[in-house]
């Protein structure tokens, strides 16, 4: 079972992981690179996040720290990035197969549709997708609330799905809206460095690749984890 | 003699399905969240920036 759940996992959150690369490299990156060239043209000393909240540090980066140049090497740690990410999503997925083994391979794009709102479409509700150098709240706020609503989409979803009785299914609702209704933290004044059509390529660019993401993920992992039944590879 | 080992095995993983299944969902998860978290939300400034196109595209909160 667990081998089944690795083996899944793994080749899933590989290919997921190429396809997202892929679409990457030929549609959000160059929008990210153009964003990037808005950002270094700022003078440096002004820092586009000013956090009014006296308890919050800062935002500054350490010129110190190791960055991959443009290039292969930004290339392939994003395909790193993605590959790492694409595998966690990926091992969650095999994970809940193991409860509600998908009926057909179909049923994966469901099951990936599930997670794109999860994890994509509820967070970008509050929390639109950024270029570098859009202003916004405190991050340990933004990445508290992100996780909070995932969480909640989570819970809201399969309450709505898997639950027999009405009350349920409405108390999945709810706990879908709450998010929404408490709102993701935002910065006092709205502003970026790139142009707003920039931005808003971007948003489309990037809904658009996660939602390719999210089904292909979906699709490989009920394929693969219906493939490896439990007879062929005893856990 | 296959006939039997095969039936052994099918009773054997019906039986222990509910919480063995339901720890390896758990642990599937937590380790995948872990992932995520890893490569996504890591304040580590070197894994910020090795993951931040994955980041800025996956749309989670970034700067």
């Amino acid at each position: 079972m667990i081998k089944r759940i690795a083996q899944t996992a793994g080749f899933t959150g590989l290919l997921a992981a190429l396809l997202l690369t892929l679409l990457q490299s030929f549609w959000v990156a160059p929008l990210i690179l153009q964003a990037e060239t808005y950002e270094k043209a700022e003078p440096a000393v002004v820092q586009p996040h000013e956090h009014t909240g006296g308890a919050m540090a800062a935002h500054t980066h350490d010129p110190e720290a190791w960055e991959p140049q443009d290039g292969w090497q930004r290339v392939l740690s994003t395909t790193g990035g993605n590959l790492v990410v694409a595998v966690g999503f990926a091992l969650m997925l095999a994970g809940l197969y193991t409860l509600r083994a998908p009926n057909s391979t179909a049923q994966g794009l469901l099951w990936g549709l599930a997670g794109y709102a999860t994890f994509v479409l509820a967070p970008t509700l509050g929390l639109p997708p950024e270029l570098p150098g859009t202003v916004a709240a405190d991050l340990a706020q933004r990445q508290i609330w992100w996780i909070g609503t995932a969480a909640s989409t989570a819970v809201g979803i399969a309450l709505i799905v898997f639950s027999h009785h009405w009350l349920m299914k409405v108390l999945g609702v709810a706990i879908l809206a709450v998010p929404h209704v408490i709102g993701a933290p935002q910065p006092e004044v709205h502003s970026m460095l790139a142009p707003e059509a920039l931005e808003a390529q971007f948003k489309i660019a990037s809904q658009l690749t996660n939602v390719a993401f999210w089904l292909a993920l979906g699709l490989i992992s009920a394929w693969l984890f219906r493939r490896k039944s439990d007879g062929q590879y005893p856990a | 003699m296959s006939i039997i080992s095969s039936t052994g095995h099918t009773t054997s993983s019906t039986t222990s399905t509910l919480t063995q299944r339901l720890t390896a969902a758990i642990c599937a998860s937590i380790l995948g969240a872990s992932l995520v978290y890893f490569a996504g939300f890591s304040h580590i400034e070197a894994v910020h920036n090795a993951a931040h196109d994955t980041r800025h595209s996956s749309a989670f909160p970034c700067h």
